[in-house]
């Protein structure tokens, strides 16, 4: 569904992303980890439009989507959340994923009725009146989560949605993507420094270090691959 | 149009514009550490000239003698200003900030309207009418008095700011708020003594140029605007720039009033800060 | 919401009525809040709604007037004409403006300078425009005042009376309107975080050019009523910075970005400064500049503690 091929990104002479290639398949979920520097913000803000490719390209659903801006590349179907949750402070939680919403419904109301239901799916019902600036983290990320689901995402973008949640909780919110991505098919790209989301929810993991990337499989190969193991999970990791 | 008219109104805006420069110090200073726009800085300004014409006709004191007590009391002002009003609302938007610096240049204006009336006061000495002359060009000795103290004071700041220890401590302020609380800055105090500091500048430049033009209320919301655009186009947080950008201002004010109309010249100013703010709004020494 | 809804009604009324016992100094007390309550609304517009604060708004009131004035003064042409050109050309000059700042990246601080220095740059230019009467003014001929020359928009201070009132509760229905539609969410998802606004699919260049060109029309409108109603004009005055402060006074006491902010802060402000103002008369005290000292006060006193002005802590007070 989506294809990475060679692109990079250098910013004032700094090599960010180096020639990277990978591919995402329709209804799957795609994890790109690597140390802190490696690259994987960059090749995310180039997937959501953020900033383009110096070369190489990014394809989706065989339309190039790369150099479009972050709102047409939501309007071709890529949703994405932020790492530092960026919430509508003033308004409610409902609101907050209707605004979301409006990409694809035309009346209020059908916003309002989407909105509702999304909500519902992720825990956050009870909490549709309140203001968005009086939530917990976790509920932020949730809310996070809502409104981009509300875009009707066919590929959703996750930032290191896990960080600063406590077990719990990351299992909880693993859950719920699992549970979206069996039902609606929605495919997922996720960075991520939580293994232990990772490994729950990644099919395929690529690895990136120094802004190329060393290693790419199934989560128990790229676990045992030798170039991981020393730029990034350790010799003895046990997951 | 001959040379000589030309060159004499050029070197006069030179001289007039170092005074506007350092007005548009004391903004730059106060925005670039602060990071506060005040709005109410040509108000501050008309108001330490009234207080100068006020000084000279109860003591009968020169402008240039009155600068230091003034600019001490600006100072207080200032630092009062900042810790009372800026620094316990520094956590709020930027707009709402400026909305306090706008709502005290109003209260400010109009108070002075209040007190002293629509009418003009200027300040009359000796040397106002005398001048110095250098081949074909005539230069003001009021002019050249103004413009020396603006230099002067100008560069007093510069090495205040360079060398000393609490200049380097507000210069780390500036860089970093974050940072220099770590280190155990009292930020919020070097905030203020900024402010105070922007005050002084703005103190002394009105005692200069009361020498040079006379006061009236309106002059207030005409300085800010002014302020802003030098400070703009010179480049914020340049102390160099502010200067230089006086000195352009001062000298394309001076030119639009004699080749195009004289009540046109803020228009080109206005003008300038346009295109500057469109294509290079860091300003000509600006960092940013 | 059918508490409020009573309230309106009841407002509604009572100011339908109110000509029936107010005198003509009350009914002309009365135009004015409205007209600032109008005002305000449409400057509310581009601030509430975009969140990009002008300092130059009466940049399109002068335009407004001037354009419907001139047309008037020179050819005849009633304002129903004239004010759509007044609107085509605000609408293009807002544009303009919007265009210019947001192409370039200027917002916040920046962009409201870049207002005023239109908004200067624009009175210094009509004071040395003669055609449309330059520093001394533009007079319209004011004609017959007892009977309403709808055409012309000539008639009693009741016809001027209504047409405000008319416009206001207009402006305060089209905004309630938006806001709970698309649009509404739409400006308030770019005021608050611009970027998560994009993420969502906003066009967010787009959408603040929308609430610009909005804003910059209905504020011409305020001006073609400016111009008719007191029939003169003066550079120094219509473009004057003073006049854009006036505008925004009453959104931001009010409440910025708030349906009835900009309403309640006209009536705060005109009400209490015209009483300040009786009482000091009273007493002796006949000090030109003593009102605007009193705005700056409250200006300051609700930008300090209520931040969110008047408005929402009232109705919080009211449940409504």
């Amino acid at each position: 569904m989506l294809e990475a091929k060679a692109i990079s990104k250098s910013f004032r002479g700094l090599r960010a992303v180096r020639e990277a290639s990978f591919a995402v398949p329709e209804g799957g979920i795609v994890g790109l980890i690597g140390p802190n520097g490696a690259g994987k913000t960059t090749i995310f803000n180039m997937v959501a439009g953020v900033f383009r490719p110096d070369s190489g390209e990014i394809v989706f659903d065989q339309k190039n989507v790369h150099g479009l801006r972050a709102d047409q590349i939501c309007a071709a179907g890529i949703g994405r959340t932020f790492q530092i949750v960026k919430p509508f402070a003033g308004l409610s939680v409902l609101d907050n994923v209707m605004v979301g919403a409006f990409l694809r419904e035309k009346t209020t109301s059908g916003a309002r009725n989407l909105s509702a239901s999304i909500l519902e799916k992720l825990g956050l019902g009870p909490k549709r009146d309140l203001p968005a600036s009086s939530l917990t983290l976790p509920d932020r990320k949730r809310l996070e989560v809502a409104r981009a689901l509300a875009t009707r995402p066919r590929l959703l973008l996750l930032d290191e949605v896990m960080a600063g949640l406590r077990p719990t909780e990351c299992d909880q919110l693993v859950a719920v993507f699992r549970e979206i991505n069996r039902a609606e098919g929605l495919t997922i790209l996720l960075i991520e420094h939580v293994m232990r989301a990772v490994m729950a929810l990644a099919g395929r993991i690529v690895v990136l270090h120094h802004g190329e990337v060393i290693a790419r499989g199934t989560p128990e190969q790229v676990v045992r691959d030798p170039a991981v193991l020393e730029c990034y999970l350790g010799e003895e990791t046990e997951i | 149009m001959g040379f000589d008219l030309v060159a004499n109104v050029v070197v006069a805006g030179v001289l007039t514009g170092l005074v506007y420069g350092l007005m548009a110090l004391g903004l730059s200073v106060i925005f670039g550490v602060v990071r506060v726009v005040n709005f109410a800085h040509g108000e501050m300004m008309t108001v330490a000239m009234y207080a100068a014409t006020v000084l000279f006709a109860m003591l009968g004191l020169d402008p240039f003698v009155v600068a230091l007590p003034v600019a001490a009391a600006f100072f207080v002002f200032g630092y009062l200003l900042q810790t009372a009003l800026i620094n316990p609302f520094i956590t709020r938007p930027e707009h709402s900030q400026f909305m306090l610096l706008v709502a005290v240049a109003i209260v400010m204006v109009n108070a002075l309207l209040m007190v002293f009336g629509p009418d003009a006061r200027n300040v009359q000495v000796d040397y106002q009418l005398d001048s110095f002359e250098i081949g074909k060009i005539l230069i003001d000795k009021a002019r050249l008095f103004a413009a020396g103290a603006a230099v002067l004071t100008a560069t007093g700041l510069f090495l205040f700011f360079r060398y000393s220890l609490t200049g380097k401590a507000i210069r780390a302020c500036a860089d970093n708020y974050l940072g220099a609380k770590v280190v155990g800055l009292n930020v919020k105090k070097y905030y203020a003594l900024t402010f105070g500091l922007g005050c002084v500048c703005v103190a002394i430049a009105g005692c200069a140029q009361v020498l040079l033009v006379d006061v009236t209320p309106p002059l207030g919301p005409y300085y800010t605007l002014l302020a802003f655009v030098i400070v703009i186009v010179g480049g914020l947080g340049s102390m160099g720039g502010a200067l230089l950008g006086g000195v352009l201002i001062g000298v394309s004010e001076a030119l639009a009033g004699l080749f195009i109309a004289p009540s046109a010249k803020s228009m080109f100013s206005f003008g300038l800060l346009i295109v500057v703010l469109l294509f290079r709004p860091q300003g000509l020494l600006g960092k940013r | 919401m059918t508490k409020a809804s009573a309230a309106l009604a009841v407002l509604a009324a009572f100011l339908i009525a109110l000509p029936a016992f107010a005198d003509n100094y009350l009914l002309s007390v009365a135009t004015l809040i409205l007209y600032f309550a109008y005002t305000g609304q449409a400057w509310n517009v581009m601030m509430g709604f975009a969140g990009q604060l002008s300092l130059g708004h009466a940049l399109y009131v002068g335009i407004g007037g001037y354009v419907a004035g001139g047309i008037f003064y020179h050819w005849g042409i009633g304002p129903w004409a004239g004010l759509w050109v007044a609107m085509a050309l605000c609408v293009a000059l807002g544009v303009t403006i919007g265009f210019l700042a947001f192409r370039f990246g200027i917002s916040g601080v920046y962009f409201a300078l870049l207002t005023i220095a239109f908004a200067e740059f624009t009175r210094i230019g009509f004071d040395h425009l003669d055609w449309l009467g330059g520093p001394g003014g533009l007079f319209l001929k004011v004609a017959q005042r007892d009977t309403w020359d709808v055409a012309n928009f000539r008639g009693p201070p009741l016809m001027y009376y209504y047409t405000i009132l008319f416009l206001t509760a207009a402006a305060l229905a089209f905004c309630a309107v938006l806001l709970r539609s698309k649009a509404g969410y739409y400006w308030q998802a770019i005021r608050e975080n611009e970027e998560a606004a994009q993420a969502l699919g906003i066009n967010t260049f787009r959408w603040k050019m929308l609430a610009v060109a909005l804003s910059a029309a209905m504020t011409s409108v305020s001006g073609v009523f400016y111009a008719f109603y007191y029939n003169n004009l003066f550079p120094e005055q219509v473009f004057n910075i003073g006049r854009s402060i006036e505008i925004i006074l009453g959104p931001v006491i009010g409440g910025v970005g708030t349906l009835f902010g900009p309403i309640l802060g006209a009536v705060v402000l005109t009400v209490l400064s015209d009483s300040l103002t009786e009482l000091l008369a009273a007493i002796g005290w006949e000090i030109p500049g003593i009102k605007q000292v009193f705005y700056g006060v409250v200006l300051l006193a609700v930008v300090a503690f209520l931040p969110n002005g008047i408005w929402p802590a009232v109705a919080k007070r009211l449940r409504l």
